[in-house]
C-alpha cells in the first residue's frame, strides 16, 4: 500500500532536483566559455552541422510559408479593398513571428534531435565517463560549442528564412495575384521597422539558447535517472529533447511577444 | 624500493539505488606495483573502478589516496587527481566521432601546448606500443573489439600517468597479443614505476604480472595478498576460483525450485 502523500512528496522532490540540475547544467555550459578545451574549431564544426545543413530545409519551409501567407492575406485583404497592404502583412508576420519560430522548430527537429542523440550515445557508451577521467570538463567539451554554434547560426538562419519567405510572398502576390510590385515593396518597407527586426533577433537568440540547452541536457543525462544505459534511453532522450524544445520555443515566443509588443 | 600504499581502500560499501553491490571492500594498492583484481562476472570489479576513478561518489573515509580522503575531494582536487591517472574502460570508450589518432591525442590537445608535430609523434609512439601503428586514421567503428581495447590503452597512456587502471585489457584478444599486453604492463611498472591496477579473468596472465592479487566474489574480497599466498590459499572458494570449477555448491535444489515455481512447488 503506497502512501499517496509520500509518493507526492517524492515526486515533488524529484522535480525540484531535476530543475536544479537543469539550471546547473546551464551554468556549467556557460562556465565552459572560459575553460579549456579551445572552442573555435568545435564551434565551427557545429555551425557547419547546425547551420549549413539546415539551410535547405529552412529555405523550403520559408518559401512555401511566404507563398501561403500571400495567398491567404490576399483573399482577406481584397474583401476590404486593401490588397496594397499585402507586402506589409507578409513582412510583419514573417519578421516578427514566423521567421524566428519556424527556423527554431526546424533547427530543433534537425539539429536538436541530433545533439541529444550524439551526446546520449556518448553517455551510454561511457565516453562521457572517459572524458571525465581524462580531466576534461565534459560540459565545456560537449555543451558549450553546441550552445555557441546555435546562438550564432539561428539568427542567421532566421534572417535567411525571413528573406526567402518574403520572396515567396512576392512571387505569389505580385506574380500570380497581380498586386503591383511597387505597392508590395512600399507596404513592406513602410511597416516593417527596426523594432520588428529587433524583436525577431531577440526571439531567435532566446530560442537558440533554449534549443541547445534542452537538447544537450537531455542527451547528457540520458539514462542517468533510470541507471540504465541502452539505446532505448537515447531514443527517449532524443524525443524528449525535440518535444520539450519545441514547447519551450512556443511558450518563450508568447512571453517575448507580450513583453515587447 | 618502498612498499608504501598509494591507495587505501577501507570498508568500501557501494549501492545502486538501494541494492548493495560492494560490501566492506578493504585492501591496499601499493605504489609502483601491479595489483590484479579477479572475480567472476558481475562481482563488482567495474563498480570498484568507478569508485577509484571518482566516477561514482564514495562515502567519506572509505578510500584514501596519498593519505587524503577521496570522499571529500573538491572538484579541483578531483581534476588534479585525474590528471595523474590513466583509465582503460571495459568497453574501450573511444570517441566514435574521432579517428584513433584524434582519440589518443585528445588529452594532449586539451592539457598541453605541444606543437602539432610533437603530438603526432607521441601519438604514433603510443599506437606503436599497442601494435596499431597503421591504424591511426581509422575510425573506432572500423576496427575490431580487441583493437578498440588496445587503442583505449594507448589513450590511457598518452599523458604518462602515475597510476593506470585497466578493466579487462585482454578480453577479446588472441593469446599472442594478450601476452604482448602483459609485457607492456610489466614494462610500465619496471621502467617508469607506474602503479597499475588490472581487472582480468585470465588466471595465467594474472599470476604472471601481479605483485598483489585480489580475489573478489559477490561484492566481497575473498582473499588478497601476494600471488603465492593466493595460490596456496586454503579457502575452498578461492581454490574453486583458481581451478575454474563450475559453481555447483551454490545450487541448492530447494532454492532453485522456489525460484522457478514461486511458492507452488511446496504444494
Ligand atoms: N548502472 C547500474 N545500475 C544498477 N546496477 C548496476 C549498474 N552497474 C552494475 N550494476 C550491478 O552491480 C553489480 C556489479 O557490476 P560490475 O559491473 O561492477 O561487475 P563486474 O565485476 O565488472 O563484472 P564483469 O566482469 O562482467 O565486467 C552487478 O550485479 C550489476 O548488476
Ligand atoms: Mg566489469
Amino acid at each position: 500500500m503506497v502512501n499517496p502523500v509520500r509518493s507526492l512528496g517524492a515526486y515533488a522532490l524529484r522535480q525540484v532536483y531535476s530543475a536544479g540540475r537543469l539550471g546547473m547544467f546551464f551554468v556549467y555550459t556557460v562556465r565552459g566559455l572560459i575553460r579549456p578545451p579551445g572552442k573555435f574549431r568545435p564551434t565551427v564544426k557545429q555551425i557547419q552541422f547546425i547551420g549549413a545543413k539546415s539551410i535547405a530545409v529552412i529555405g523550403f519551409t520559408a518559401a512555401f510559408t511566404g507563398m501561403v501567407l500571400a495567398l491567404q492575406g490576399y483573399h482577406t485583404l481584397t474583401r476590404f479593398g486593401a490588397e496594397g497592404w499585402l507586402g506589409s502583412a507578409v513582412g510583419l508576420s514573417l519578421v516578427r513571428e514566423l521567421g524566428p519560430v519556424l527556423s527554431a522548430l526546424m533547427v530543433t527537429g534537425r539539429a536538436g534531435s541530433a545533439m541529444a542523440a550524439e551526446i546520449g550515445i556518448m553517455r551510454i557508451e561511457e565516453q562521457i565517463d572517459a572524458l571525465e577521467c581524462m580531466a576534461i570538463d565534459p560540459f565545456s567539451y560537449l555543451a558549450t560549442p553546441r550552445l555557441l554554434a546555435c546562438v550564432i547560426s539561428l539568427p542567421l538562419l532566421t534572417s535567411f528564412c525571413d528573406a526567402l519567405g518574403i520572396l515567396g510572398g512576392y512571387l505569389i502576390g505580385v506574380g500570380l495575384l497581380g498586386v503591383s510590385s511597387g505597392a508590395f515593396w512600399s507596404g513592406l518597407t513602410s511597416s516593417v521597422d527596426w523594432g520588428d527586426l529587433y524583436m525577431g533577433l531577440i526571439k531567435s537568440v532566446c530560442f537558440s539558447v533554449l534549443i541547445a540547452w534542452i537538447s544537450t541536457y537531455k542527451g547528457y543525462y540520458a539514462g542517468v535517472d533510470e541507471g540504465a544505459f541502452g539505446p532505448e534511453q537515447v531514443g527517449r532522450a532524443t524525443t524528449e529533447a525535440v518535444v520539450i524544445s519545441s514547447i519551450a520555443v512556443l511558450i518563450c515566443d508568447y512571453v517575448i511577444t507580450s513583453i515587447l509588443l | 624500493m618502498s612498499t608504501e600504499n598509494i591507495i587505501e581502500i577501507r570498508g568500501l560499501n557501494s549501492f545502486y539505488n538501494s541494492r548493495q553491490v560492494l560490501f566492506d571492500i578493504t585492501f591496499p594498492i601499493p605504489v609502483s606495483r601491479v595489483t590484479v583484481i579477479m572475480g567472476v562476472s558481475g562481482c563488482g570489479k567495474t563498480t570498484l573502478f568507478r569508485h577509484l576513478t571518482g566516477l561514482k561518489k564514495t562515502a567519506p573515509g572509505q578510500i584514501g589516496i596519498d593519505g587524503k580522503d577521496l570522499g571529500v575531494y573538491s572538484e579541483t582536487m578531483l581534476m588534479a587527481y585525474r590528471r595523474r591517472i590513466g583509465v582503460l574502460f571495459q568497453s574501450g570508450a573511444l570517441f566514435n566521432s574521432l579517428s584513433l589518432n584524434e582519440n589518443i591525442a585528445m588529452p594532449l590537445h586539451v592539457h598541453t601546448d605541444l606543437a602539432e608535430e610533437t603530438i603526432r609523434i607521441m601519438t604514433l609512439m603510443k599506437l606503436n606500443m599497442v601494435g596499431l601503428a597503421e591504424f591511426g586514421d581509422y575510425m573506432p567503428s572500423q576496427i575490431s573489439g580487441g583493437m578498440k581495447k588496445r587503442a583505449g590503452l594507448a589513450r590511457a597512456l598518452i599523458m604518462d600517468p602515475e597510476m593506470l587502471f585497466v578493466d579487462e585489457p585482454s578480453s577479446g584478444l588472441d593469446p599472442i597479443t594478450a601476452a604482448g599486453l602483459d609485457r607492456l604492463i610489466q614494462n610500465l611498472r619496471q621502467t617508469r614505476g607506474v602503479t597499475i591496477v588490472v581487472v582480468t579473468h585470465e588466471l595465467e596472465s594474472a599470476f604472471k604480472i601481479a605483485d598483489r592479487l585480489v580475489v573478489m566474489d559477490d561484492g566481497r574480497v575473498l582473499a588478497s595478498g601476494a600471488p603465492e599466498e593466493i595460490r596456496n590459499s586454503a579457502d575452498p572458494r578461492v581454490r574453486q576460483f583458481l581451478s575454474r570449477e563450475a559453481d555447483s555448491y551454490k545450487m541448492h535444489m530447494e532454492a532453485y525450485y522456489e525460484r522457478l515455481l514461486g511458492d507452488q512447488w511446496r504444494g
